[in-house]
Protein backbone atom coordinates (compact mmCIF):
# COMPACT_ATOMS: atom_id res chain seq x y z
CA UNK A 1 0.00 0.00 0.00
CA UNK A 2 1.39 3.85 -0.41
CA UNK A 3 3.44 3.24 -3.40
CA UNK A 4 4.08 6.42 -5.53
CA UNK A 5 1.57 7.51 -8.21
CA UNK A 6 3.23 7.68 -11.36
CA UNK A 7 1.97 10.27 -13.82
CA UNK A 8 0.45 7.13 -16.60
CA UNK A 9 -1.25 5.66 -13.36
CA UNK A 10 -2.43 8.81 -12.28
CA UNK A 11 -3.89 9.64 -15.11
CA UNK A 12 -6.15 6.86 -15.48
CA UNK A 13 -7.17 6.46 -12.12
CA UNK A 14 -7.85 10.28 -11.88
CA UNK A 15 -7.74 11.50 -14.91
CA UNK A 16 -11.84 11.49 -16.44
CA UNK A 17 -13.29 11.56 -13.20
CA UNK A 18 -11.32 14.40 -12.10
CA UNK A 19 -12.31 16.22 -15.52
CA UNK A 20 -15.65 15.81 -15.25
CA UNK A 21 -15.57 17.18 -12.24
CA UNK A 22 -14.06 20.52 -12.90
CA UNK A 23 -15.82 20.79 -15.71
CA UNK A 24 -19.40 20.86 -13.96
CA UNK A 25 -18.33 21.85 -10.51
CA UNK A 26 -15.31 23.99 -10.17
CA UNK A 27 -15.43 25.70 -13.62
CA UNK A 28 -19.03 26.65 -13.57
CA UNK A 29 -18.43 28.19 -9.65
CA UNK A 30 -15.73 30.33 -11.44
CA UNK A 31 -17.26 31.38 -14.10
CA UNK A 32 -20.21 32.81 -11.83
CA UNK A 33 -17.70 34.66 -10.33
CA UNK A 34 -16.79 36.08 -13.19
CA UNK A 35 -19.98 36.56 -15.30
CA UNK A 36 -20.91 38.11 -11.98
CA UNK A 37 -19.09 40.93 -13.16
CA UNK A 38 -20.35 41.53 -16.36
CA UNK A 39 -23.50 42.92 -17.46
CA UNK A 40 -26.56 41.05 -19.64
CA UNK A 41 -25.75 41.14 -23.12
CA UNK A 42 -28.72 42.37 -25.54
CA UNK A 43 -28.08 41.81 -29.85
CA UNK A 44 -27.14 45.73 -29.85
CA UNK A 45 -25.56 46.09 -26.81
CA UNK A 46 -22.57 43.45 -25.60
CA UNK A 47 -21.78 42.43 -22.49
CA UNK A 48 -19.41 44.54 -20.95
CA UNK A 49 -17.48 44.54 -17.50
CA UNK A 50 -19.19 46.43 -15.14
CA UNK A 51 -17.33 45.70 -11.58
CA UNK A 52 -19.68 45.17 -8.15
CA UNK A 53 -22.35 46.41 -10.36
CA UNK A 54 -24.38 43.21 -10.14
CA UNK A 55 -23.62 43.17 -6.13
CA UNK A 56 -25.41 46.36 -5.62
CA UNK A 57 -27.92 44.89 -6.91
CA UNK A 58 -28.41 42.16 -4.65
CA UNK A 59 -29.02 45.36 -2.14
CA UNK A 60 -31.97 46.61 -3.98
CA UNK A 61 -33.58 44.00 -4.91
CA UNK A 62 -36.82 43.99 -3.66
CA UNK A 63 -37.66 40.34 -5.08
CA UNK A 64 -34.70 38.94 -3.33
CA UNK A 65 -35.30 40.37 -0.23
CA UNK A 66 -38.41 38.70 0.08
CA UNK A 67 -36.83 35.24 -1.75
CA UNK A 68 -34.28 35.67 1.33
CA UNK A 69 -36.23 36.18 3.72
CA UNK A 70 -38.93 33.42 2.85
CA UNK A 71 -35.82 30.78 2.69
CA UNK A 72 -34.86 31.91 5.45
CA UNK A 73 -38.29 31.05 7.15
CA UNK A 74 -38.39 27.88 5.02
CA UNK A 75 -35.34 26.41 6.56
CA UNK A 76 -35.74 27.85 9.78
CA UNK A 77 -38.83 25.82 10.18
CA UNK A 78 -38.63 22.35 8.16
CA UNK A 79 -35.17 21.39 9.41
CA UNK A 80 -36.06 21.04 12.98
CA UNK A 81 -39.75 19.97 12.24
CA UNK A 82 -38.25 17.31 10.21
CA UNK A 83 -35.34 16.40 12.98
CA UNK A 84 -38.57 16.05 15.58
CA UNK A 85 -40.85 13.93 13.76
CA UNK A 86 -38.43 11.81 12.01
CA UNK A 87 -37.42 11.10 15.67
CA UNK A 88 -40.53 10.47 16.51
CA UNK A 89 -40.83 8.26 13.49
CA UNK A 90 -38.18 6.20 14.85
CA UNK A 91 -38.94 5.86 18.45
CA UNK A 92 -42.09 4.25 17.16
CA UNK A 93 -41.32 2.11 14.65
CA UNK A 94 -38.42 0.94 16.71
CA UNK A 95 -41.22 0.53 19.71
CA UNK A 96 -43.24 -2.39 20.57
CA UNK A 97 -46.18 -1.18 19.47
CA UNK A 98 -48.49 -2.89 16.78
CA UNK A 99 -48.81 -2.00 13.70
CA UNK A 100 -44.71 -1.14 13.19
CA UNK A 101 -44.38 -2.56 9.80
CA UNK A 102 -46.96 -0.43 8.49
CA UNK A 103 -46.21 2.81 10.06
CA UNK A 104 -42.59 1.83 8.76
CA UNK A 105 -43.81 1.49 5.04
CA UNK A 106 -46.50 4.52 5.48
CA UNK A 107 -43.32 6.77 6.78
CA UNK A 108 -41.20 5.33 4.38
CA UNK A 109 -42.70 5.35 0.91
CA UNK A 110 -42.99 9.03 0.76
CA UNK A 111 -38.76 9.39 0.45
CA UNK A 112 -39.32 7.21 -2.63
CA UNK A 113 -41.34 8.68 -4.95
CA UNK A 114 -40.23 11.44 -6.88
CA UNK A 115 -40.56 15.21 -5.64
CA UNK A 116 -42.95 15.75 -8.77
CA UNK A 117 -44.71 13.12 -7.97
CA UNK A 118 -45.19 14.47 -4.57
CA UNK A 119 -46.23 17.59 -5.89
CA UNK A 120 -49.02 16.30 -7.67
CA UNK A 121 -50.44 14.41 -4.55
CA UNK A 122 -50.17 17.29 -2.66
CA UNK A 123 -51.78 19.81 -5.40
CA UNK A 124 -54.75 17.42 -5.18
CA UNK A 125 -54.63 17.41 -1.55
CA UNK A 126 -54.72 21.26 -1.40
CA UNK A 127 -56.81 21.48 -4.27
CA UNK A 128 -60.06 24.19 -3.28
CA UNK A 129 -63.38 23.01 -2.90
CA UNK A 130 -62.71 19.34 -4.08
CA UNK A 131 -59.48 18.36 -2.31
CA UNK A 132 -58.83 16.42 0.49
CA UNK A 133 -58.37 19.45 3.18
CA UNK A 134 -61.38 20.98 1.51
CA UNK A 135 -63.52 18.36 1.90
CA UNK A 136 -62.40 17.57 5.55
CA UNK A 137 -63.08 21.69 5.95
CA UNK A 138 -66.16 21.38 4.26
CA UNK A 139 -67.47 18.47 6.45
CA UNK A 140 -66.21 19.98 9.65
CA UNK A 141 -67.93 23.16 8.72
CA UNK A 142 -64.96 25.21 8.19
CA UNK A 143 -64.38 28.01 5.53
CA UNK A 144 -62.71 26.65 2.23
CA UNK A 145 -58.96 28.13 2.06
CA UNK A 146 -56.58 28.42 -1.15
CA UNK A 147 -53.71 27.34 0.47
CA UNK A 148 -51.51 27.58 -2.69
CA UNK A 149 -53.23 30.53 -4.04
CA UNK A 150 -52.99 32.98 -1.40
CA UNK A 151 -49.78 34.89 -0.10
CA UNK A 152 -50.21 33.95 3.48
CA UNK A 153 -50.67 30.42 3.06
CA UNK A 154 -48.72 29.14 -0.11
CA UNK A 155 -44.92 29.18 1.54
CA UNK A 156 -46.83 27.05 4.91
CA UNK A 157 -47.77 24.17 1.68
CA UNK A 158 -44.81 24.17 0.57
CA UNK A 159 -43.01 23.41 4.32
CA UNK A 160 -45.57 20.47 4.91
CA UNK A 161 -44.52 19.01 1.57
CA UNK A 162 -41.24 18.93 1.91
CA UNK A 163 -41.63 17.31 5.88
CA UNK A 164 -43.51 14.87 4.54
CA UNK A 165 -41.61 13.86 1.99
CA UNK A 166 -38.35 13.75 4.13
CA UNK A 167 -39.13 12.95 7.27
CA UNK A 168 -39.19 9.08 6.42
CA UNK A 169 -35.52 8.80 5.09
CA UNK A 170 -34.02 10.48 7.99
CA UNK A 171 -36.17 8.15 10.11
CA UNK A 172 -34.34 5.35 9.03
CA UNK A 173 -30.95 7.31 10.15
CA UNK A 174 -32.24 7.23 13.39
CA UNK A 175 -33.93 3.93 13.94
CA UNK A 176 -30.24 2.97 12.81
CA UNK A 177 -28.92 4.75 15.91
CA UNK A 178 -31.44 4.17 17.99
CA UNK A 179 -30.77 0.04 17.52
CA UNK A 180 -27.36 0.76 18.30
CA UNK A 181 -27.66 2.50 21.73
CA UNK A 182 -26.98 -0.71 24.30
CA UNK A 183 -29.69 -1.67 26.24
CA UNK A 184 -28.32 -2.00 29.63
CA UNK A 185 -27.11 1.96 29.58
CA UNK A 186 -31.27 2.13 29.79
CA UNK A 187 -31.96 -0.78 31.98
CA UNK A 188 -29.63 1.03 34.60
CA UNK A 189 -31.07 4.35 34.27
CA UNK A 190 -34.81 3.05 34.83
CA UNK A 191 -33.22 1.02 37.78
CA UNK A 192 -32.30 4.06 39.49
CA UNK A 193 -35.78 5.59 38.92
CA UNK A 194 -35.79 7.42 35.57
CA UNK A 195 -38.51 8.18 34.00
CA UNK A 196 -39.17 7.75 30.09
CA UNK A 197 -38.72 11.59 29.55
CA UNK A 198 -35.85 11.51 31.87
CA UNK A 199 -34.31 8.51 29.63
CA UNK A 200 -34.55 10.59 26.46
CA UNK A 201 -33.20 13.36 27.50
CA UNK A 202 -29.99 12.48 29.33
CA UNK A 203 -29.01 8.86 27.31
CA UNK A 204 -30.78 8.80 24.24
CA UNK A 205 -30.80 12.10 22.77
CA UNK A 206 -27.05 12.86 23.72
CA UNK A 207 -26.39 9.70 21.85
CA UNK A 208 -28.33 10.68 18.62
CA UNK A 209 -26.47 13.66 18.69
CA UNK A 210 -24.19 12.51 15.49
CA UNK A 211 -27.05 11.42 13.81
CA UNK A 212 -28.61 14.70 14.41
CA UNK A 213 -26.00 16.40 13.07
CA UNK A 214 -25.96 14.11 10.08
CA UNK A 215 -29.81 14.97 9.30
CA UNK A 216 -29.93 18.78 10.06
CA UNK A 217 -27.04 19.15 7.63
CA UNK A 218 -28.43 17.22 4.93
CA UNK A 219 -31.87 18.74 5.97
CA UNK A 220 -30.23 22.03 5.50
CA UNK A 221 -28.46 21.14 1.97
CA UNK A 222 -31.90 19.79 1.06
CA UNK A 223 -33.83 23.02 1.61
CA UNK A 224 -31.76 25.15 -0.41
CA UNK A 225 -31.22 22.67 -3.33
CA UNK A 226 -34.50 21.05 -3.97
CA UNK A 227 -37.50 23.23 -5.33
CA UNK A 228 -38.91 20.75 -7.67
CA UNK A 229 -42.34 21.53 -5.64
CA UNK A 230 -41.91 25.04 -5.80
CA UNK A 231 -41.84 24.66 -9.64
CA UNK A 232 -44.58 22.40 -10.33
CA UNK A 233 -47.11 23.38 -7.67
CA UNK A 234 -47.30 27.36 -7.20
CA UNK A 235 -44.61 28.69 -9.51
CA UNK A 236 -43.29 30.22 -6.73
CA UNK A 237 -46.21 32.56 -6.45
CA UNK A 238 -48.80 34.32 -5.66
CA UNK A 239 -46.21 37.27 -6.03
CA UNK A 240 -43.15 35.58 -4.72
CA UNK A 241 -45.19 34.28 -1.62
CA UNK A 242 -43.40 31.02 -2.10
CA UNK A 243 -40.23 31.48 -4.42
CA UNK A 244 -37.01 30.12 -2.98
CA UNK A 245 -33.33 31.14 -3.55
CA UNK A 246 -32.80 28.40 -5.93
CA UNK A 247 -35.91 28.99 -7.28
CA UNK A 248 -34.88 32.65 -8.50
CA UNK A 249 -31.99 31.78 -9.69
CA UNK A 250 -33.38 29.10 -12.01
CA UNK A 251 -36.29 32.45 -12.98
CA UNK A 252 -33.77 34.85 -13.44
CA UNK A 253 -31.82 32.93 -15.81
CA UNK A 254 -34.36 30.92 -17.33
CA UNK A 255 -36.67 33.10 -17.23
CA UNK A 256 -35.54 36.35 -17.96
CA UNK A 257 -32.21 35.22 -19.64
CA UNK A 258 -30.26 37.44 -16.91
CA UNK A 259 -27.20 35.02 -17.10
CA UNK A 260 -25.01 37.11 -15.16
CA UNK A 261 -27.27 38.24 -12.55
CA UNK A 262 -28.36 34.51 -12.12
CA UNK A 263 -24.78 33.93 -11.70
CA UNK A 264 -23.95 36.38 -8.94
CA UNK A 265 -27.32 35.14 -7.28
CA UNK A 266 -25.52 31.82 -7.41
CA UNK A 267 -22.39 33.26 -6.01
CA UNK A 268 -24.52 34.24 -2.73
CA UNK A 269 -26.27 30.68 -2.44
CA UNK A 270 -22.77 29.36 -2.94
CA UNK A 271 -20.82 31.46 -0.23
CA UNK A 272 -23.98 30.53 2.17
CA UNK A 273 -23.74 27.09 2.10
CA UNK A 274 -19.89 27.64 2.34
CA UNK A 275 -20.63 29.78 5.66
CA UNK A 276 -23.10 26.86 7.21
CA UNK A 277 -20.67 24.23 6.21
CA UNK A 278 -18.05 25.88 8.04
CA UNK A 279 -20.54 26.81 11.06
CA UNK A 280 -21.50 22.88 11.50
CA UNK A 281 -18.17 21.89 10.65
CA UNK A 282 -17.30 23.75 14.05
CA UNK A 283 -20.10 21.96 15.42
CA UNK A 284 -19.09 19.07 14.91
CA UNK A 285 -15.60 19.19 16.32
CA UNK A 286 -17.24 20.24 19.20
CA UNK A 287 -19.14 17.44 19.66
CA UNK A 288 -16.05 14.96 18.87
CA UNK A 289 -14.20 16.78 21.73
CA UNK A 290 -17.01 16.51 23.82
CA UNK A 291 -16.78 12.54 23.73
CA UNK B 1 -40.43 -3.54 27.74
CA UNK B 2 -38.22 -5.65 28.10
CA UNK B 3 -36.37 -4.21 31.19
CA UNK B 4 -38.21 -4.73 34.42
CA UNK B 5 -41.44 -2.65 35.20
CA UNK B 6 -41.95 -1.70 39.12
CA UNK B 7 -45.42 -1.63 40.36
CA UNK B 8 -45.71 2.09 40.56
CA UNK B 9 -44.84 2.58 37.47
CA UNK B 10 -47.26 0.48 35.54
CA UNK B 11 -50.36 3.10 35.75
CA UNK B 12 -47.27 5.88 33.79
CA UNK B 13 -46.47 3.03 31.47
CA UNK B 14 -50.27 2.66 30.44
CA UNK B 15 -50.59 6.18 29.68
CA UNK B 16 -47.24 6.32 28.26
CA UNK B 17 -48.62 3.17 25.91
CA UNK B 18 -52.01 5.49 25.47
CA UNK B 19 -50.02 8.62 23.95
CA UNK B 20 -48.01 6.18 22.08
CA UNK B 21 -50.74 4.41 20.04
CA UNK B 22 -52.45 7.90 19.28
CA UNK B 23 -48.95 9.59 17.96
CA UNK B 24 -48.87 6.41 15.63
CA UNK B 25 -52.53 6.27 14.81
CA UNK B 26 -52.67 10.47 13.69
CA UNK B 27 -49.03 10.37 11.84
CA UNK B 28 -49.81 6.94 10.13
CA UNK B 29 -52.95 8.30 8.89
CA UNK B 30 -50.97 11.75 7.72
CA UNK B 31 -48.41 10.21 5.90
CA UNK B 32 -50.65 7.54 4.45
CA UNK B 33 -53.73 9.20 3.28
CA UNK B 34 -52.32 11.71 0.59
CA UNK B 35 -51.33 8.74 -1.01
CA UNK B 36 -54.57 6.66 -0.48
CA UNK B 37 -56.92 9.42 -1.96
CA UNK B 38 -54.73 9.18 -5.20
CA UNK B 39 -55.31 5.41 -4.94
CA UNK B 40 -58.63 6.07 -5.03
CA UNK B 41 -59.30 8.73 -7.77
CA UNK B 42 -57.19 6.64 -9.44
CA UNK B 43 -58.62 3.47 -9.82
CA UNK B 44 -62.17 5.10 -9.66
CA UNK B 45 -64.40 6.64 -12.61
CA UNK B 46 -63.86 10.82 -12.74
CA UNK B 47 -67.42 11.12 -10.76
CA UNK B 48 -66.50 9.43 -7.57
CA UNK B 49 -63.53 11.28 -6.96
CA UNK B 50 -65.31 13.47 -4.23
CA UNK B 51 -67.33 10.72 -2.83
CA UNK B 52 -66.22 7.64 -0.81
CA UNK B 53 -68.57 5.31 -1.63
CA UNK B 54 -67.30 2.11 -1.14
CA UNK B 55 -69.61 -0.13 -3.52
CA UNK B 56 -68.01 2.44 -6.45
CA UNK B 57 -66.71 0.09 -8.91
CA UNK B 58 -63.16 -0.17 -9.52
CA UNK B 59 -61.40 0.50 -12.91
CA UNK B 60 -58.34 0.79 -14.79
CA UNK B 61 -59.45 2.79 -17.69
CA UNK B 62 -58.05 6.23 -16.01
CA UNK B 63 -54.76 3.95 -16.39
CA UNK B 64 -54.99 3.05 -20.18
CA UNK B 65 -55.78 6.82 -20.89
CA UNK B 66 -53.18 8.18 -19.28
CA UNK B 67 -50.93 5.86 -20.73
CA UNK B 68 -52.16 7.11 -24.81
CA UNK B 69 -52.09 9.99 -23.67
CA UNK B 70 -48.76 11.12 -23.46
CA UNK B 71 -45.46 8.69 -24.66
CA UNK B 72 -45.11 7.60 -21.40
CA UNK B 73 -43.31 4.40 -22.89
CA UNK B 74 -41.00 6.47 -24.48
CA UNK B 75 -40.29 8.50 -21.12
CA UNK B 76 -39.48 5.11 -18.96
CA UNK B 77 -37.26 3.67 -21.43
CA UNK B 78 -35.47 7.37 -20.89
CA UNK B 79 -35.44 7.01 -17.59
CA UNK B 80 -34.06 3.54 -17.61
CA UNK B 81 -30.91 4.32 -19.89
CA UNK B 82 -30.79 7.45 -17.89
CA UNK B 83 -30.21 6.02 -14.68
CA UNK B 84 -28.58 2.78 -16.10
CA UNK B 85 -25.93 5.27 -17.66
CA UNK B 86 -25.50 7.33 -14.38
CA UNK B 87 -25.12 4.28 -11.94
CA UNK B 88 -22.38 2.54 -14.47
CA UNK B 89 -20.43 5.86 -15.12
CA UNK B 90 -20.58 6.47 -11.34
CA UNK B 91 -19.44 2.93 -10.07
CA UNK B 92 -16.34 2.45 -12.36
CA UNK B 93 -15.38 6.65 -11.88
CA UNK B 94 -15.87 6.51 -8.18
CA UNK B 95 -14.02 3.34 -8.19
CA UNK B 96 -11.08 4.56 -9.94
CA UNK B 97 -10.67 7.88 -7.88
CA UNK B 98 -11.02 6.24 -4.66
CA UNK B 99 -8.44 3.36 -5.39
CA UNK B 100 -5.92 6.46 -6.27
CA UNK B 101 -6.48 7.95 -3.32
CA UNK B 102 -6.32 4.85 -0.91
CA UNK B 103 -3.41 3.15 -2.45
CA UNK B 104 -0.88 5.85 -3.27
CA UNK B 105 0.88 8.27 -1.75
CA UNK B 106 1.12 11.67 -4.05
CA UNK B 107 1.95 15.47 -2.99
CA UNK B 108 -1.27 16.40 -3.41
CA UNK B 109 -3.33 14.03 -2.01
CA UNK B 110 -4.51 16.15 0.87
CA UNK B 111 -5.87 19.29 -1.25
CA UNK B 112 -7.20 17.15 -4.60
CA UNK B 113 -9.73 15.28 -1.81
CA UNK B 114 -10.74 18.63 -0.56
CA UNK B 115 -11.41 19.80 -3.57
CA UNK B 116 -13.48 16.28 -4.60
CA UNK B 117 -15.48 17.52 -1.50
CA UNK B 118 -16.36 20.78 -2.14
CA UNK B 119 -19.28 18.30 -5.04
CA UNK B 120 -20.37 17.03 -1.73
CA UNK B 121 -21.56 20.63 -0.70
CA UNK B 122 -22.49 22.59 -4.17
CA UNK B 123 -24.23 19.89 -5.98
CA UNK B 124 -24.83 20.38 -9.67
CA UNK B 125 -28.53 21.42 -9.07
CA UNK B 126 -26.70 24.94 -7.45
CA UNK B 127 -24.75 25.39 -10.97
CA UNK B 128 -27.99 25.14 -13.03
CA UNK B 129 -27.10 28.12 -15.14
CA UNK B 130 -23.29 28.30 -16.07
CA UNK B 131 -24.01 24.37 -16.34
CA UNK B 132 -26.59 24.78 -19.33
CA UNK B 133 -24.49 27.16 -21.26
CA UNK B 134 -21.50 24.66 -20.75
CA UNK B 135 -23.46 21.61 -22.01
CA UNK B 136 -24.90 23.96 -25.11
CA UNK B 137 -21.19 24.82 -26.22
CA UNK B 138 -20.83 21.25 -26.11
CA UNK B 139 -23.87 20.91 -28.23
CA UNK B 140 -25.50 18.48 -26.09
CA UNK B 141 -28.82 20.20 -24.74
CA UNK B 142 -31.70 17.87 -25.11
CA UNK B 143 -30.31 14.16 -24.80
CA UNK B 144 -30.03 11.89 -22.49
CA UNK B 145 -25.98 11.90 -22.30
CA UNK B 146 -26.34 15.71 -21.46
CA UNK B 147 -28.66 15.03 -18.44
CA UNK B 148 -26.35 12.26 -17.11
CA UNK B 149 -23.02 13.96 -17.78
CA UNK B 150 -22.59 16.65 -14.65
CA UNK B 151 -23.83 13.34 -12.15
CA UNK B 152 -21.00 11.38 -13.84
CA UNK B 153 -18.18 11.78 -11.60
CA UNK B 154 -20.14 12.02 -7.28
CA UNK B 155 -18.30 13.33 -4.24
CA UNK B 156 -20.59 11.09 -2.45
CA UNK B 157 -19.82 8.03 -4.76
CA UNK B 158 -16.25 8.88 -3.94
CA UNK B 159 -16.28 9.26 -0.33
CA UNK B 160 -18.00 6.18 0.21
CA UNK B 161 -15.74 4.08 -1.73
CA UNK B 162 -12.90 5.57 0.07
CA UNK B 163 -13.95 5.12 3.37
CA UNK B 164 -14.34 1.52 2.46
CA UNK B 165 -11.09 0.69 0.30
CA UNK B 166 -9.60 1.89 3.87
CA UNK B 167 -10.64 -0.68 5.72
CA UNK B 168 -8.87 -3.54 2.90
CA UNK B 169 -6.59 -4.84 5.43
CA UNK B 170 -2.98 -4.16 4.00
CA UNK B 171 -1.79 -7.76 4.25
CA UNK B 172 -4.26 -9.04 1.75
CA UNK B 173 -2.98 -6.03 -0.28
CA UNK B 174 0.55 -7.08 -0.12
CA UNK B 175 0.41 -10.80 -0.51
CA UNK B 176 -1.74 -10.42 -3.80
CA UNK B 177 0.87 -7.78 -4.84
CA UNK B 178 3.42 -10.52 -4.02
CA UNK B 179 1.75 -13.06 -6.54
CA UNK B 180 2.28 -11.06 -9.32
CA UNK B 181 -0.90 -9.06 -9.54
CA UNK B 182 -0.71 -5.57 -11.10
CA UNK B 183 -2.72 -2.94 -10.68
CA UNK B 184 -6.22 -3.63 -11.42
CA UNK B 185 -5.87 -7.26 -10.70
CA UNK B 186 -5.45 -6.13 -6.71
CA UNK B 187 -8.77 -3.60 -7.32
CA UNK B 188 -10.09 -6.54 -9.45
CA UNK B 189 -9.76 -9.11 -7.20
CA UNK B 190 -9.08 -7.80 -3.79
CA UNK B 191 -10.59 -4.53 -3.25
CA UNK B 192 -13.63 -4.74 -5.28
CA UNK B 193 -15.42 -8.16 -3.68
CA UNK B 194 -14.87 -6.27 -0.51
CA UNK B 195 -16.84 -3.29 -1.23
CA UNK B 196 -19.89 -5.27 -2.36
CA UNK B 197 -22.68 -4.31 0.11
CA UNK B 198 -21.60 -0.90 -0.17
CA UNK B 199 -22.08 -0.75 -4.25
CA UNK B 200 -25.24 -2.15 -3.62
CA UNK B 201 -26.33 0.45 -1.50
CA UNK B 202 -24.82 3.26 -3.59
CA UNK B 203 -26.52 1.94 -6.58
CA UNK B 204 -29.79 1.80 -5.17
CA UNK B 205 -29.53 5.87 -3.70
CA UNK B 206 -28.31 6.58 -7.05
CA UNK B 207 -31.31 4.51 -9.13
CA UNK B 208 -33.25 6.44 -7.46
CA UNK B 209 -31.95 9.85 -7.13
CA UNK B 210 -31.60 9.30 -11.11
CA UNK B 211 -35.34 8.13 -11.23
CA UNK B 212 -36.95 11.02 -9.43
CA UNK B 213 -34.33 14.05 -10.60
CA UNK B 214 -36.47 17.00 -12.31
CA UNK B 215 -35.02 20.10 -12.24
CA UNK B 216 -31.76 19.57 -14.49
CA UNK B 217 -34.03 17.41 -17.15
CA UNK B 218 -36.45 19.83 -17.44
CA UNK B 219 -34.18 22.62 -18.55
CA UNK B 220 -32.05 20.23 -20.67
CA UNK B 221 -34.65 18.52 -22.15
CA UNK B 222 -37.14 19.87 -24.99
CA UNK B 223 -38.21 16.76 -26.86
CA UNK B 224 -40.09 14.23 -25.73
CA UNK B 225 -36.91 11.69 -27.04
CA UNK B 226 -35.05 12.59 -24.20
CA UNK B 227 -37.34 13.43 -21.21
CA UNK B 228 -37.43 11.13 -18.24
CA UNK B 229 -40.62 10.08 -16.90
CA UNK B 230 -40.64 13.17 -14.00
CA UNK B 231 -40.83 15.69 -16.96
CA UNK B 232 -42.90 14.17 -19.02
CA UNK B 233 -45.33 13.94 -15.57
CA UNK B 234 -45.06 17.20 -15.18
CA UNK B 235 -45.67 18.21 -18.61
CA UNK B 236 -48.62 15.78 -18.52
CA UNK B 237 -50.07 17.45 -15.32
CA UNK B 238 -49.51 20.86 -16.37
CA UNK B 239 -51.33 21.09 -19.77
CA UNK B 240 -53.66 22.09 -17.08
CA UNK B 241 -57.41 23.38 -18.65
CA UNK B 242 -58.58 19.90 -19.83
CA UNK B 243 -57.08 17.06 -17.52
CA UNK B 244 -58.60 15.61 -15.21
CA UNK B 245 -57.57 15.05 -11.65
CA UNK B 246 -57.91 10.96 -12.13
CA UNK B 247 -55.84 10.71 -15.41
CA UNK B 248 -53.23 13.21 -13.33
CA UNK B 249 -53.60 11.27 -10.28
CA UNK B 250 -53.22 7.55 -12.38
CA UNK B 251 -50.24 9.11 -14.25
CA UNK B 252 -48.54 9.95 -10.83
CA UNK B 253 -48.84 6.25 -9.92
CA UNK B 254 -47.70 4.97 -12.89
CA UNK B 255 -44.48 6.57 -12.89
CA UNK B 256 -43.67 5.85 -9.49
CA UNK B 257 -44.27 2.33 -9.32
CA UNK B 258 -41.42 0.51 -10.65
CA UNK B 259 -39.59 2.35 -7.63
CA UNK B 260 -42.21 1.42 -5.29
CA UNK B 261 -42.83 -1.85 -6.28
CA UNK B 262 -39.04 -2.40 -6.16
CA UNK B 263 -39.17 -1.05 -2.77
CA UNK B 264 -41.61 -3.65 -1.66
CA UNK B 265 -39.94 -6.51 -3.22
CA UNK B 266 -36.91 -5.29 -1.43
CA UNK B 267 -38.08 -3.91 1.79
CA UNK B 268 -35.59 -5.03 4.11
CA UNK B 269 -32.50 -4.84 1.73
CA UNK B 270 -33.03 -1.24 1.14
CA UNK B 271 -33.70 -0.45 4.36
CA UNK B 272 -30.80 -1.76 5.70
CA UNK B 273 -28.71 -0.19 2.94
CA UNK B 274 -29.47 3.17 3.11
CA UNK B 275 -29.02 3.07 6.94
CA UNK B 276 -25.33 1.26 6.17
CA UNK B 277 -24.57 4.17 3.87
CA UNK B 278 -26.27 6.44 6.61
CA UNK B 279 -23.89 4.85 9.43
CA UNK B 280 -20.62 5.56 7.96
Amino acid sequence: MNKPLGISRAIALLGVPLVLLITFTHYPLLQSVVSSFWSKGTKIRPSKFIGLDNYAKLFDDPVLAKVMWNSLIYAAVTIPVTVALSIAMALLVNSKLPGRALMRLSFFLPTMLPMIAVANLWLFVYVPGYGLIAQVMIWLGLPDINFLGSSETALWAMMVVAVWKEAGLFMIFYLAALQSIPQNLKEAAVLEGAGKARVFRDIVWPLLAPTTVFVAINAMLNAFRVIDHVVAMTNGGPNNASALLLFYIYQVAFGFRDFPYGATLTVLLAGILGLFAIVQFKLLDRRTHYQ
Amino acid sequence: MSWPVRPTQQIGTALDHVAGMTLAAVLAVLWGLPLLYSVWTAFHAEKYSVQFDLTAPWTLQNFVEAWNAAPFGLYFINTVLLSLMAVSANFVLCTLTAYGLVRYRFRWAGPLFALIMVQMLITPEILIGPNYLTLARLGLIDTIFGVALPYLSSAFGIFLLRQTFKTVPASLDEAATMEGAGMWRVLWDVYVPLAKPVYLAYGLVSVSFHWNNFLWPLIVTNSPEARPVTVGLSVFATVDSGVEWSLVNAATLMTTAPLVLAFLLFQRGFVDNFMRIGIK
